[in-house]
C-alpha cells in the first residue's frame, strides 16, 4: 500500500480566506468568535459565532457564477483553489484525480430564502434553487473548475462529514484507485431558521466556546471550508512537492445508541480503528485535536473515550480543541481541524484550547489551556463525532 | 402549585411521550418516564409554547422531575405577571 502525503492545504475561516491567516490565529490561541453580523440576533439566545466575515464573493467569482453558487459551495471552491496552488498542481487534473467533500446542510440559506418568498405569497421558486442547494454543489464546482473527471462525491454525516471525506479520499489514494485527491469540507450555516433550530437544542453557548472547562456552556457555530491535496508520498517526493505531513490512518464507527447523546465506547472504537489502520500503537500519539465541542456531554464522553484507548499514556498526551477559536463548522469541522493538526505537527506548535477557565474533573486531560505549547510530535489524531452517533477519526503523521 | 398548572404540564408530557395522562405523577423523575435528553428539550419546547414562557438554558439543565418542571413554570409565570 502507498503512503499518502498532504501536499496542499486551503482554508476559508473566521480568521480570513487563507490557510496562513487561519494557522496564524489558531497557533496563537486567538479566538475568532465575534458578535454575529449576517443574521439578526435579536430573537436568539446566543449572539456570537465564528463567521467568515471577511469573505467577499466578488473577489473570487464573477457575477454570473455567484448566481449559481451558494455560500457553502463558494467556500469549497476558494479553499480548493488555494490547496491546489500550494500543491503546485494545475487544471485539468483528469480521471486519475478525485474529490471527496463533506457538508452537513448544503445550501440551506438558499433554500431558506426561496421558500420564505414562496410562503410569503410568491408563486415561483428560482430554477437555480436545486443546483445551489444540493450537497455536492461544492464538489461539482471544483470538478468543473479543475477538470477533475475521476470519482467525485460528497459525504454528509453531520459533524463528522469532512473526516469521513478525507478518510475516503485517503483510502482511494493509498490503494491506487486515484493518484491525486482533493478532500475536505465546507459549511455556511448562518440563516435565522437554522440558528433557531440550534437554539432549540439548548447546546449553543451564550458567551463563547470553552471546551473541557468546568464553566463550559456549549458550542459556538462557525463557518468556512478546508481542503487538502493528497498524493502518494513517493510521487510527491519525486516531483519535489512541499509535504505538510501524511494521512496515516482512518477509522470509523457508529454508536447505535442515541440520536444526539454520544457514547464513549463508539468514539473509542473509531479511535482504535484509526490507530490500527495506521499501524501505530497508542503510545506513538503525542497530540489529539479533539472533537471538543464545548458541550457538557461531548467533552466528558470524549475524555472517557481517550482514557479508554490510551490508558496510562493519556497522561503524556496533549489534547486541544481548536473549535474554541474557529467555532464548530459542522461539516467543515474535521477538515479545518486536520489543517490545524498538520500545521501543528509540522511546525512543532500545539494550538491551545482557548477560553479555558477552570479544570473539570470529568475532563482530566492536558488540554493545553489558553497558550500554545512547543512540542515535537510525530503522530497525531483528529477526532470527529457526529449527531446520529457517527464517528470518524484520522491519524496524521509528520513528514 | 395550582392543580390546573400541574395538569397542563402532565398533559404536555403525556402527549410528547405517547403515554396515558393517568400514568404520570408530579413526583416521577424524567428517567422513570424514560425521558432522555432529547425528549427533555422537546418537552420543554412544547411546555414553553403551552404557557408562553421562555425557560433559560441554565434552568433547563437542572430539571429532572415533573414537579421541578411544573414549579419552574409557576415561577416563570409569576415573574411574567410582576413585569
Amino acid at each position: 500500500m502507498r503512503r499518502v502525503a498532504v501536499t496542499g492545504i486551503g482554508v476559508v475561516s473566521a480568521f480570513g480566506d487563507t490557510f496562513g491567516e487561519f494557522w496564524t490565529g489558531v497557533a496563537q490561541g486567538a479566538s475568532a468568535i465575534r458578535p454575529m453580523t449576517s443574521v439578526p440576533t435579536g430573537s436568539l439566545r446566543f449572539p456570537n459565532a465564528a463567521e467568515a466575515a471577511a469573505f467577499v464573493p466578488a473577489r473570487y467569482f464573477d457575477e454570473k457564477e455567484i448566481v449559481y453558487l451558494d455560500r457553502f459551495a463558494q467556500f469549497a471552491a476558494v479553499a480548493a483553489r488555494e490547496a491546489l496552488v500550494s500543491a503546485g498542481l494545475r487544471a485539468p487534473l483528469g480521471d486519475r484525480a478525485a474529490i471527496v467533500t463533506g457538508c452537513c446542510t448544503g445550501g440551506q440559506s438558499t433554500e431558506d430564502e426561496n421558500f420564505l418568498a414562496l410562503y410569503a405569497g410568491n408563486q415561483r421558486v428560482s430554477p437555480v434553487t436545486i443546483p445551489r442547494v444540493m450537497g455536492n454543489a461544492g464538489a461539482s464546482r471544483i470538478s468543473l473548475e479543475f477538470g477533475i473527471t475521476g470519482p467525485v462525491y460528497t459525504i454528509s454525516t453531520a459533524c463528522s462529514s469532512s473526516n469521513h471525506a478525507i478518510g475516503q479520499a485517503f483510502w482511494m489514494v493509498r490503494n491506487g484507485a486515484v493518484d491525486i485527491a482533493l478532500a475536505g469540507g465546507s459549511e455556511a450555516p448562518f440563516s435565522l431558521g437554522f440558528l433557531k433550530s440550534w437554539e432549540a437544542m439548548r447546546i449553543v453557548a451564550p458567551d463563547t466556546c470553552r471546551p473541557f472547562s468546568l464553566d463550559r456552556r456549549g458550542l459556538i457555530l462557525g463557518e468556512g471550508a478546508a481542503m487538502v491535496v493528497l498524493e502518494p508520498l513517493e510521487a510527491a517526493r519525486a516531483r519535489g512537492a512541499q509535504i505538510w505531513g501524511e494521512i496515516a490512518g482512518f477509522g470509523m464507527s457508529s454508536d447505535a445508541h442515541h440520536l444526539t447523546q454520544p457514547l464513549a465506547a463508539g468514539a473509542a472504537r473509531a479511535m482504535r480503528a484509526a490507530l490500527a489502520d495506521a499501524a501505530a500503537p497508542p503510545e506513538a500519539v503525542g497530540y489529539i485535536n479533539a472533537h471538543g465541542t464545548g458541550t457538557t456531554s461531548n467533552d466528558a464522553t470524549e475524555t472517557e473515550a481517550i482514557r479508554d484507548v490510551f490508558g496510562v499514556h493519556t497522561a503524556r498526551l496533549l489534547v486541544s480543541s481548536t473549535k474554541s477559536m474557529h467555532g464548530h463548522a459542522l461539516g467543515a469541522a474535521g477538515a479545518l481541524e486536520a489543517a490545524a493538526t498538520l500545521a501543528a505537527i509540522r511546525g512543532g506548535i500545539i494550538p491551545p484550547t482557548a477560553n479555558f477557565n477552570q479544570p473539570d474533573p470529568a475532563c482530566d486531560l492536558d488540554v493545553v489551556p489558553n497558550h500554545p505549547r512547543s512540542a515535537e510530535v510525530e503522530w497525531a489524531m483528529s477526532n470527529s463525532f457526529a449527531f446520529g452517533g457517527l464517528n470518524a477519526v484520522l491519524v496524521l503523521r509528520r513528514a | 402549585m395550582p392543580d390546573e398548572l400541574a395538569t397542563r404540564v402532565i398533559a404536555v408530557i403525556a402527549r410528547m411521550q405517547k403515554l396515558p395522562v393517568e400514568s404520570i405523577t408530579l413526583d416521577q423523575t424524567f428517567a422513570e418516564l424514560n425521558i432522555d435528553s432529547l425528549d427533555g428539550i422537546n418537552i420543554m419546547f412544547e411546555v414553553e409554547n403551552e404557557f408562553g414562557v421562555d425557560i433559560p438554558d441554565e434552568d433547563a439543565k437542572s430539571i429532572r422531575t415533573v414537579r421541578q418542571m411544573a414549579e419552574g413554570i409557576e415561577k416563570l409565570l409569576s415573574m411574567k405577571q410582576t413585569q
